[in-house]
């Protein structure tokens, strides 16, 4: 019981704490690509520091909704935390869910942001809401498929045990299926955590905006809440990408020295996933909104196509 | 009056949960009263499936009638028709012979129809619900009237027992014709027109439990056939409804999507639901003839825990819409907003309500949901590829709706309660009285107690599911707070993810308040340098459903129409613009328009026999009984 706790506490810190370098990092490799030099990789830590000390600007419109969500919204990212094998193949609440609890906590945080976007009643708040409300949903269908594929090659589907099956049996993983299956999550990446092509995370460009609209009221320790939960959002999502699609280095005990290792796997595996999204990040350009649609329809594809290659090679 | 009315609908359902909650623990009985009805006399047994169903009735019923009290003091619903629509529902599921399920079940249809038509301007909607109602009964009773003549009984005890010896044929008949009348009920599309007429037509409290508990007695009826009284069928039963199931789910959530109206947009959500349900149902079918009988069980407990958890998160919902109806004296979510300050109670329990239809944790829907998520998802135990094919298009189907349907409610509760109030009526919004709280509140906790209490309801929904399906075992088994399905396949536990939540969400809350932060200063909106806010300025529903009406136009086929009023002398002076836009409604349009233009051609061309002269009906007379001496 204690071993879950600490495990817990570890996880939850890694992700807390290793989420904003991330964002910083990736921040820095983009800038550095189009040969600026940038900030460097800890001026998320900054930002975050400065937000939590300055006075929050609340609308007088806004309703309870407003100032619970960034709270709820943290919270959640914590909570899937504690769900995700980030350091350990078995995390302390890997029993409570899979990969679809995953997506609902996802989801449960885009309901209330959506929420609060829409509670300041003005109209960026609200169409950033609908955007991102509608961009989430489009990723569903893929996101369920994707997740199929995977659990036809580890037949199971609890995170953990794919995590452990692919790395007791490398040759899983190694098949063009698996590869597509990863495509597509990593097009789903793009869109939920609100990167290019499907919503600029720099931009402030009014009819572009998808999730920074909705978060636009947002201010002092409200507005750190939420980027922090942002930043969280995507090292989750990246940490998927490389403990389900690239399982090696994920300590199956919780023994401290193969924590460390762990640890440092995934530090590893997040620079290469990070650089892989800073190039991708520079070489397009953001897509309409509704070119979007199109863009998760191939990455629908994709995910049918890794099950169907499952059906072709066994 | 009409309080004794509904104290007394109060007690009944009392009454009816013991006894439902008594069958759903194994308790069976038979009753017969031969002398009461012809044709085999009123027949009623008891077992898991009846009672679960009867104990569903009951209980939504109980906090429905409490809200009545209020909702409806003037006894405009019309007391003895509810009375006898909530006692008809319960006699459903406990019919044993075909008469007694007949009677019951139009007793049902009549009183809610009449419980619609009492309502003023329900006319065409109460015609639409009549019409479509019928054509089910009539279904209904030529499948019983067919499986009856083939078994040579009309008591489903011994249907279960010859079933199995009947032509394949017959069997396929008969399931197709009891399917059409059961899925009318249930709101399947393509037969789900009526729904979203009634139940908005209805007062709130009857639009409750039409949507709650009703159309799940359709559902009832897809699960007996399917399973229960025709033997296990083929697996292309299973397909259809696992087809129509996902149909339905995206569809109706699509039409939610787009509905300003928010009883509609309820009623469509029901048919989402409904596919849901059936999407698990239809698993059921498939798994079970093709000997993965331990994965039928797992989907029908997904299917009928969705059905509990629809009942009570509907249920609360409608009420809730209700008590903004009651309020504010309209439904039209554009003329809605800034409720939540207005009526802080009644905004909190349509919250929950949203969370939970939403299948977001750890609310129920989401458990629900996750556990047709683990049936579908080992579909792969079943080695043919194309029911895999089907079963990964249902994964999708579902993942969709269930995307869209957090869409649909974020629309729902953020337009409605959010923001700015958009016209007089929703700013001058009174919270609802005393009763009509106390019924959403419990509603409110049922939905919150099927999700966290997930190890506890999972059990006894086994038991149904055994009683169904003898001999599989039910591959669910509770481990401490976690529900594990399939041995290692998949675990899930909303206790622990709602404890940790809490935990985190207060070590976050004092942890910052420790660190200093606290306090804010209230400002307008930031608006970009215009002087005042007005409701003029915020997103409405229908510009919120915009993404969805552009990327799904081939669903709603959006009409757009601007007239421009320009001053006679030029062009150039604009006096005013109209601007009109609207979304299509599918099947309406292009299966039951061209039915009816089919249906009035043939009618109006039959008035030819009818001449009016009594010379001539005496001929047709004549020439019928000719005819007849001559075939017969």
């Amino acid at each position: 019981m204690s071993g879950a706790v600490i495990d817990g506490a570890l996880q939850v810190l890694v992700v807390g704490a290793g989420a904003p370098l991330l964002v910083g990092f990736t921040r820095t490799l983009k800038a550095r690509l189009v040969g600026r030099p940038g900030p460097g990789p800890v001026q998320p830590y900054r930002d975050l520091r400065k937000l939590l000390g300055k006075e929050p600007v609340v609308s007088d419109t806004t309703s309870w909704i407003f100032r619970v969500t960034p709270y709820l919204l943290a919270a959640t990212m914590l909570v899937a935390a504690l769900v995700v094998p980030v350091v350990t193949s078995r995390p302390a609440l890997g029993f409570a869910g899979n990969a679809i609890l995953l997506m609902a906590l996802f989801l449960f945080g885009t309901f209330f942001l959506a929420l609060a976007g829409l509670d300041a009643g003005s109209a960026f708040g609200g169409m950033g809401a609908s955007r991102e409300v509608a961009v989430a949903a489009l990723a569903e269908p893929t996101v369920i498929v994707a997740i199929f594929a995977l659990a036809m090659r580890a037949g199971t589907i609890d995170l953990g045990g794919v995590v452990e099956r692919l790395g007791r049996q490398p040759w899983l993983a190694i098949n063009p299926g698996h590869l597509l299956a990863f495509a597509a999550f990593f097009i789903v990446m793009l869109a939920e955590t609100g990167r290019l092509p499907v919503d600029n995370p720099a931009t402030h460009l009014e009819l572009t905006m998808i999730h920074e609209a909705m978060v636009l009221e947002y201010s002092g320790r409200y507005l750190a809440l939420v980027e922090w939960a942002s930043a969280m959002k995507l090292f989750l999502f990246m940490t998927l990408l490389a403990n389900l699609f690239v399982p090696w280095g994920v300590p199956t005990a919780a023994t401290p020295t193969a924590v460390a290792l762990g640890v440092m796997a995934l530090a590893g595996k997040l620079v290469v996933l990070s650089a892989a999204l800073a190039v991708t990040e520079t070489l397009v350009a953001k897509l309409r909104l509704f070119r979007v649609p199109e863009l998760l329809a191939g990455s629908f594809a994709l995910a049918v196509l890794s099950v169907m290659a499952v059906f072709l090679l066994r | 009056m009409a309080p004794a009315v509904y104290g007394l609908a109060v007690a009944m359902s009392l009454a009816g949960a013991a006894l439902g909650l008594y069958g759903l623990v194994g308790g069976a009985f038979t009753v017969t009263v031969p002398w009461l009805l012809p044709l085999g006399g009123v027949a009623l047994e008891m077992d898991r499936l009846a009672g679960l169903f009867v104990a569903l009735v009951a209980l939504t019923a109980v906090p429905v009638s409490i809200y009545a009290v209020a909702y409806d003091r003037d006894g405009r619903g019309g007391g003895g028709a509810y009375l006898a629509f909530l006692a008809a529902m319960a006699v459903v599921p406990l019919a044993g012979n075909v008469i007694t399920f007949l009677v019951a079940w139009e007793l049902m249809s009549l009183a809610s129809w009449l419980l619609i038509a009492r309502e003023p301007r329900a006319g065409g909607p109460a015609w639409v619900y009549a019409v479509m109602t019928h054509a089910g009964f009539a279904c209904l009773l030529v499948g019983m009237l067919l499986v009856g003549a083939h078994t040579g009984s009309l008591s489903f005890a011994e249907w279960r027992a010859a079933a199995p010896a009947l032509a394949p044929a017959t069997r396929d008949i008969a399931f197709v014709l009891l399917g059409l009348g059961f899925a009318g009920k249930a709101g399947v599309i393509p037969l789900h027109v009526w729904l979203p007429l009634a139940h908005p037509a209805a007062p709130s409290h009857v639009s409750a439990l039409m949507s709650g508990v009703m159309v799940k007695l359709g559902v009832y009826g897809l699960i007996r056939i399917g399973l229960d009284w025709l033997g296990a069928g083929p697996p292309w039963w299973g397909v259809v409804i696992l087809v129509a199931g996902t149909m339905s789910a995206v569809i109706g959530v699509l039409y939610a999507l787009v509905e300003p109206d928010l009883k509609r947009l309820l009623a469509f959500s029901t048919i989402e639901n409904v596919g849901i349900i059936l999407v698990g149902l239809g698993a059921a079918l498939v798994f079970a003839p093709v000997g993965a009988g331990p994965l039928a069980a797992l989907a029908l407990v997904a299917a009928l825990y969705h059905t509990v958890n629809h009942a009570a998160f509907k249920a609360l919902l409608f009420l809730g819409a209700g008590s903004v109806q009651h309020a504010t004296s309209t439904r039209n979510m554009e003329d809605l907003g800034g409720l939540v300050k207005r009526m802080p109670w009644t905004a909190a329990c349509f919250l929950v309500g949203a969370v939970a239809i939403a299948g977001l944790p750890p609310l129920n829907g989401f458990v629900s949901e996750w556990l047709t998520f683990q049936a579908l998802l080992q579909n792969l135990d079943v080695a043919r590829p194309e029911l895999n094919l089907v079963f990964a298009l249902a994964l999708a189907g579902l993942a969709l709706s269930a995307g869209l349907a957090v869409a649909c409610f974020v629309k729902a509760f953020g337009i409605t309660f959010l923001a700015l109030p958009r016209r007089a009526e929703a700013a001058s919004a009174h919270e609802a009285p005393a009763a009509m709280r106390v019924a959403m509140t419990a509603l409110a906790a049922a939905c919150v107690g099927l999700g966290i209490g997930a190890t506890l309801i999972v059990p006894a929904l086994a038991g149904v599911a055994t009683d169904l399906s003898p001999g599989a075992a039910v591959p669910i088994t509770v481990s401490g707070v976690a529900v594990r399905v399939s041995g290692d396949f998949a675990s899930v536990s909303t206790l622990a993810v709602a404890g940790a939540f809490a935990g985190i969400l207060l070590l976050l809350v004092v942890g910052l308040r420790r660190a200093g932060a606290a306090g804010a200063r209230i400002a307008p909106t930031w608006g970009c340098g215009r002087i005042v806010q007005t409701a003029r300025m915020e997103y409405t529903a229908t510009a919120f459903a915009n993404p969805f009406t552009r990327v799904f136009d081939f669903v709603y086929r959006p009409r757009k129409q601007r007239v421009v009023d320009t001053h006679p002398e030029s062009r150039l002076f604009v006096r005013g613009i109209a601007y009109e836009s609207s979304t299509r409604l599918l099947f309406e349009d292009w299966l039951y328009a061209p039915l009816m233009t089919a249906l009035r051609r043939t009618t109006t061309a039959a008035r030819a026999i009818q001449s009016g002269h009594a010379n001539h009906y005496l001929a047709y007379i004549l020439a019928a009984l000719v005819v007849m001496l001559v075939f017969g």
